[in-house]
């Protein structure tokens, strides 16, 4: 019995080719079904379709297996890609370059790089001791909590992929142009002393030869840790926005977070600020004010100063950046949220 | 055995700590486990994600909680 349940859970690592190439054919086939089936467990159910609560049911069983694969899929592969770059890789790459083109590619490589907020400070000055520019060590820490695959795959699946697309080029813009900003204000005297005295480094690293049936391994990792985690959050997402579809008067939110009220944007940002939780947690909130009636820029505009602005990270922050600094982090990238808000809520 | 873990109080860095326990307890392996949450102690090491795992002065991984797997095999090295 011991043997085999061994061998059946040891095979995606002895194969992982074929592992991989069978599991995203069952995927695939799973995923196709999911609107025949979603649609027959209602009419199964005592409940009239066309009624509110049919709607409802209807929404909730197609979309919250919906986005739970989607989820674990990308976590899945992302979870992959993400032992190809280690913090130390990363690092190496963006160690030396002038601002620029290193900002776009910090930016970039925050999307891929693993990246855990209580991590975010040996980070920082392991980044800032190789040689990498402030302003470029600034864009990765903007865009790596920011632009996530959690958030993305929840925006597409939950939304389309135009929202998650917008969401994408706003983050890595605000990342990118935030970070030259901050390298342009020349704030290195604003880190803390004992930060500045700590000895150069160089960023070589050794790359520890990773095979495919680790990161297979290194996917199942992930998914069950960051799926494990959030799935409550995405569960009562959905069912809320379930709810909402039928009950909720449709543009109950229009009237103070609708695009005519321009303040919106702003108290959306201030609201965003101290709140503090992860892209899952915060999509629950964002279903409920899309659904409603308020305006897409705002609401990104609230999830994105959620994510990335947050009072502990500030905190943490505060042991390796004097008072001045992170007062500059802080405006720079919010008012970067503040103007994409802005300007999706008057072009869209 | 000395063993290190490296981590400025995150959940993760708690669960590796317990978990390197379990299994010293479990291999019946006499170490001497110490938490470094002193972050400019943490970056002598250069380690720059953490949890981090230091066993008898060398770092020997970071970034995440390490495997029951990788553990059993420092423990018995």
């Amino acid at each position: 019995m011991n043997a085999h349940m061994l061998t059946l859970t040891s095979w995606p690592t002895r194969k992982p080719a074929a592992f991989l190439l069978l599991a995203s054919l069952l995927w695939w086939l799973l995923y196709q079904t999911l609107v025949p089936v979603s649609e027959a467990l209602v009419t199964w159910l005592p409940v009239p379709r066309d009624s509110h609560l049919g709607g409802a049911l209807q929404f909730f069983f197609y979309d919250a297996p919906k986005v739970l694969m989607l989820l674990g899929a990308v976590v899945f592969v992302m979870g992959m890609v993400n032992s190809y770059f280690t913090p130390e890789r990363t690092r190496a790459l963006l160690a030396g370059r002038t601002e620029g083109m290193a900002n776009a590619m910090a930016a970039l490589l925050g999307i891929v790089t693993p990246f855990c907020s209580c991590s975010a400070v040996p980070l920082f000055i392991g980044f800032v001791q190789a040689g990498v520019p402030l302003g470029v060590t600034f864009s990765f820490l903007i865009s790596a909590p920011m632009v996530n695959e959690v958030a993305l795959t929840l925006l597409f699946g939950l939304f389309g992929w135009k929202v998650a697309l917008l969401y994408l080029a706003m983050g890595l813009g605000i990342a990118m142009v935030a970070g030259w900003v901050i390298g342009r204000l020349k704030l290195e005297a604003h880190l803390e002393d004992w930060v500045r005295e700590m000895p150069r480094m160089s960023a070589q690293f050794e790359d520890a030869g990773c095979t495919l049936a680790d990161r297979v391994q290194a996917g199942f990792a992930a998914v069950r840790s960051i799926v494990g985690k959030v799935w409550p959050y995405i569960l009562g997402g959905i069912a809320l926005g379930a709810l909402i579809h039928g009950y909720v008067p449709e543009d109950f939110m229009a009237s103070f977070m609708g695009r005519e009220a321009w303040w919106s944007v702003p108290l959306a940002v201030l609201i965003g600020v101290p709140m503090y939780t992860n892209a899952a947690g915060v999509i629950p909130i964002v279903q409920a004010l899309l659904a409603k009636g308020a305006a897409l820029g705002t609401v990104l505009a609230f999830m994105m100063s959620v994510i990335a602005l947050s009072l502990p990270e500030m905190i943490i922050l505060r042991k390796v950046l004097k008072l001045r600094l992170i007062a500059t982090f802080v405006a720079v990238v919010a008012s970067g949220i503040l103007l994409v808000g802005f300007v999706f809520n008057a072009v869209l | 055995m000395d063993i290190k873990v490296l981590g400025t109080g995150c959940a993760n860095c708690k669960n590796t700590v317990n978990l390197i326990e379990q299994v010293a307890n479990a291999q019946g392996v006499a170490v001497q486990l110490e938490k470094v949450e002193d972050i400019r102690a943490i970056m002598g090491y250069g380690v720059m994600s953490t949890p981090g795992v230091v066993i008898n002065g060398k770092v020997v991984h970071a970034g995440g909680v390490p495997s029951r797997d990788k553990i059993e095999q420092w423990l018995s090295a």
